[in-house]
């Protein structure tokens, strides 16, 4: 009995008369309650929660690599069919493969070089086929086959290094540490447009410059390489990347791919800094030789083997990579990503779109809205509390279901045999509480779609088209690349682009695909446009509220 | 006059069997609202406006290789149309839910099954036509623009028209996958009879295995999302070069997206007979 009484006048002093005054705090409270006590509301968070977390675990765990060794041998799973996996000073996962002259250099010292030529060669492919196997390498160079001047910590895959050097696309450039790209004098190689090169070296702090004439030289770079020791390798390399030809065929793309190899012709090498006459020693650093040699490497003058010394001209050939490696099948071992394991999170959004559509479309149906606006006149001010509280369940429900996810992706991931490439911890954050957030965004503009329309089919449709459609029609390749990158970058489907964990490296070729971990934005531009487009809703949502009678 | 000519028409109607009358007022229903004509005339809009973006956009420069399929890369905006489809068919039956219609529907015409029967003849039917103006449309934008893009017949590429035996598969049978999609999502939402969480499960069955598909990188995975799944299965029908490499023919993918709507509208029909409207 006295409990009755009490609530009365507390539900009156409290709640109402607070909203009357125009509280906001109230508000929320009402809608919040609003939310929780119906239950088909909070049973689709909890299997939109399902949802992502499942759909995620079957995108991480679902592959099953096995390779056999030798013709007869064991067939083996897993990670025993993975290479060695070099890192990179900055912890991330490289390649790191080409053919190395070299001579140590201790202490500080310069190295010059004189490019004469720079040819390559790759592997024929054909439309619709992969290398034919036995073919021989036809003319030609890759956009990043590059061949140059190195200074390197060591002979050990994955040691800090920084080069200068001329590459098949892209003109000269300075690279350091694998992820480090400076761009130099643009152009091809030819004899008449001559390329210098030079590296110094100071305590920790190495030079990079280039010069068309060997006398005017221009700076392209400087880096530090901390922890440098003393005495490091210097030389000349040269390597090319897997020559892939893509073809998106609409509904599925292969890559098919083949070795390539480049060869440099240096002239004019003067070292500075070594023991005079010091001898040029060849070592495939990861199997760089030249394509069709084994892992062993080559030796010095001795033909195909890859490095030559005649009169003051070096001929030098190598294949492979010095860069960081990237998700997508051209790395030579499956990779993968943390963001895979959130793959369910768009499976998760569709069920968080229904229910933010209908937290403000139910009010509609039920005539609800006529009790709500009557308690709290200011129409905006009730659409924002509706938006948040929904954003910010689906933010809970996001971030529970993207940590589980992660966190067991993970684990199966590493456990198949996939090499899960390492991202700094703030990168690891920013893509789980993004995801949570572009659900949350995502329910906002749900809810704001359900006020203009008034019909929660029509906003659910509305909703999910324009935010999974594009990222699916462009993972599927259904559209040519180019149409495929403006969908990703002006509808609100950009927002996944949060998502993504390793950077767009530009001296990597990739192809945008947001199924392995590609967008055309950078992460928080591509949420800002969905934040936009959730903001224009939401302008669009009071204005019409305002307008119309309820 | 006109009373006389008033009374006499409900004596008429009820002579007619009762299937007829059905599909009559079911018929009626749809063309007296306004909402269908919209979603129709969006379904076409929808579908051509997407084809021509696509195919607009797509150039094959002189000297590449360009692995792409005309006919397929024409009927791109399907992709869109069916969801405009599928909403159009989930309101069909949730708005007689929401408005409670569905009790008048039923006093009138008891047998269910026939007024389930009626709704997917007349939302199909309108939706067959729908999607065979689409389809023309997009047909049509390939075969006007595609050539002019690099490609030609001159570089192997055919060309996009009804009468190269390929693409008039692709046509029709994309016309009938509209019309499957209608029916799948009839079914559910005759199941679930909410029309939010409707659109939003079948949005869901027909994103969500291609959403998987991308992230599959087993193949064993891909070849039996690519075999099984309604969407993925379905859209082989669109497919005109490369047909052997298929994981599931054209029409075995269309007939896999039958066998889902079917089982589908089946589950629809047995729960709306058995629960209480």
């Amino acid at each position: 009995m006295t409990a009755d009484t009490r609530s009365i006048p507390r539900s009156g002093a409290g709640a109402g008369a607070a909203a009357a005054r125009g509280g906001f705090g109230p508000l929320l409270h009402s809608e919040w309650t609003k939310f929780r006590t119906v239950r088909g509301w909070v049973i689709g968070m909890v299997v939109a929660a399902i949802l992502t977390v499942f759909v995620g675990l079957f995108a991480a765990g679902n592959a099953n690599s096995s390779c056999q060794n030798s013709p007869n041998g064991p067939v083996l799973s897993g990670k025993a069919c993975l290479p060695y996996i070099p890192h990179g000073p900055g912890g991330e996962v490289v390649s790191d493969s080409f053919n190395f002259a070299h001579q140590p250099l201790t202490g500080n010292g310069t190295i010059t070089v004189r490019v004469l030529s720079f040819t390559g060669a790759h592997a024929n492919i054909t439309n619709g086929h992969g290398a034919e196997v036995g073919s021989s390498l036809v003319p030609g160079l890759a956009a990043w086959s590059k061949v140059g001047i190195i200074i390197k910590q060591s002979l050990h895959q994955g040691s800090a290094y920084a080069a200068m050097m001329v590459t098949g696309g892209h003109g000269v450039r300075m690279q350091y540490d694998y992820t480090g790209d400076t761009a130099g004098l643009p152009g091809k190689v030819s004899a008449a447009n001559p390329r210098w090169l030079r590296l110094t070296r100071s305590g920790d702090t190495i030079t990079g410059y280039d010069s068309t004439d060997g006398t005017h030289w221009t700076r392209v770079g400087t880096v530090t390489l901390t922890g440098l020791p003393a005495t490091v390798q210097a030389g000349l390399f040269a390597t090319s990347p897997a020559y892939t030809v893509t073809n998106s065929s609409f509904g599925g793309n292969s890559n098919n791919g083949g070795p390539s190899q480049a060869t440099g012709v240096f002239g004019d090498l003067t070292v500075s800094g070594t023991a005079a006459g010091a001898k040029w020693a060849d070592v495939a650093v990861g199997g760089g030789g030249p394509v069709g040699t084994g892992p062993g490497g080559s030796s010095a003058g001795s033909g195909p083997a890859g490095f030559t010394e005649a009169g003051g001209t070096y001929t030098l050939t190598g294949s492979g990579d010095i860069a960081p490696v990237t998700p997508g099948p051209d790395s030579g071992f499956p990779t993968a990503t943390i963001e895979q394991s959130l793959a369910g999170a768009f499976i998760g959004l569709i069920a968080i779109v229904v229910v933010a559509a209908m937290f403000f479309t139910a009010e509609y149906r039920r005539g609800l809205i006529r009790t709500t606006l009557a308690a709290t006149p200011r129409r905006g001010a009730v659409l924002a509390a509706k938006a948040i509280v929904a954003g910010g369940v689906a933010f809970v429900t996001g971030l529970v279901a993207g940590t589980v996810a992660v966190a067991v992706g993970v684990h199966l991931e590493n456990s198949n045999g996939q090499v899960v490439l390492p991202v700094p911890a703030l990168t690891e954050i920013r893509v789980v509480v993004g995801t949570a957030a572009v659900l949350a965004i995502a329910a906002v503009f749900a809810v704001a779609l359900g006020a203009v329309l008034r019909r929660s089919a029509a906003a659910v449709t509305i909703a999910i088209v324009t935010v999974v459609l594009p990222f699916l029609l462009v993972a599927l390749n259904a559209f040519p690349p180019g149409v495929g990158d403006w969908l990703l970058r002006l509808t609100p489907a950009a927002g996944l682009a949060i998502e993504q964990s390793i950077p767009n490296y530009p001296q990597v070729a990739s192809t945008i695909n947001p199924a392995v971990g590609y967008y055309p934005t950078p992460p928080f531009a591509g949420f800002a446009v969905l934040c936009a487009w959730a903001a224009a809703a939401l302008v669009l949502a009071v204005c019409v509220l305002r307008r119309r009678d309820a | 006059m006109s009373a006389t000519v008033q009374a006499h028409r409900p004596d008429q109607v009820s002579r007619a069997a009762p299937q007829v009358n059905a599909l009559h007022a079911e018929w009626t229903k749809l063309r007296t609202t306004s909402g269908p004509g919209w979603l129709l005339l969006g379904t076409v809009a929808l579908t051509i406006g997407v084809s021509v973006a696509a195919v607009g956009a797509t150039h094959c420069p002189a000297g590449m290789q360009c692995a792409v399929d005309p006919t397929k890369l024409s009927l791109t905006g399907i992709q869109f149309g069916q969801a405009v489809v599928a909403l159009l068919a989930v309101l069909t039956i949730c708005n007689e839910y929401s408005t409670g219609m569905i009790r008048v529907t039923f006093t009138a015409m008891p047998r269910r099954d026939v007024v389930f029967a009626a709704k997917a003849i007349v939302v199909v039917g309108l939706v067959l036509v729908a999607g065979a103006l689409a389809v023309l449309g997009s047909v049509v934008a390939g075969h006007l623009i595609l050539p002019g893009h690099g490609f030609t017949a001159a570089r192997g590429f055919h060309a996009v028209s009804l009468a190269y035996g390929p693409t008039l598969r692709a046509a029709v049978g994309s016309v009938l996958y509209l019309g499957l999609i209608a029916l799948l999502s009839l079914g559910l939402a005759a199941m679930i009879r909410d029309s939010a969480v409707s659109i939003g499960a079948v949005l869901a069955v027909l994103y969500l295995f291609p959403i998987i598909l991308a992230f599959a990188t087993s193949t064993t995975w891909q070849r039996r999302l690519e075999r099984w799944t309604p969407t993925v299965a379905g859209l082989t029908i669109q497919a005109t070069t490369g047909v052997r490499g298929l994981a599931i023919s054209p029409w075995g993918g269309l007939g896999v997206l039958a066998l889902w709507a079917g089982v589908a509208l089946l589950a629809g029909g047995i729960v709306l007979r058995l629960r209480d409207a």
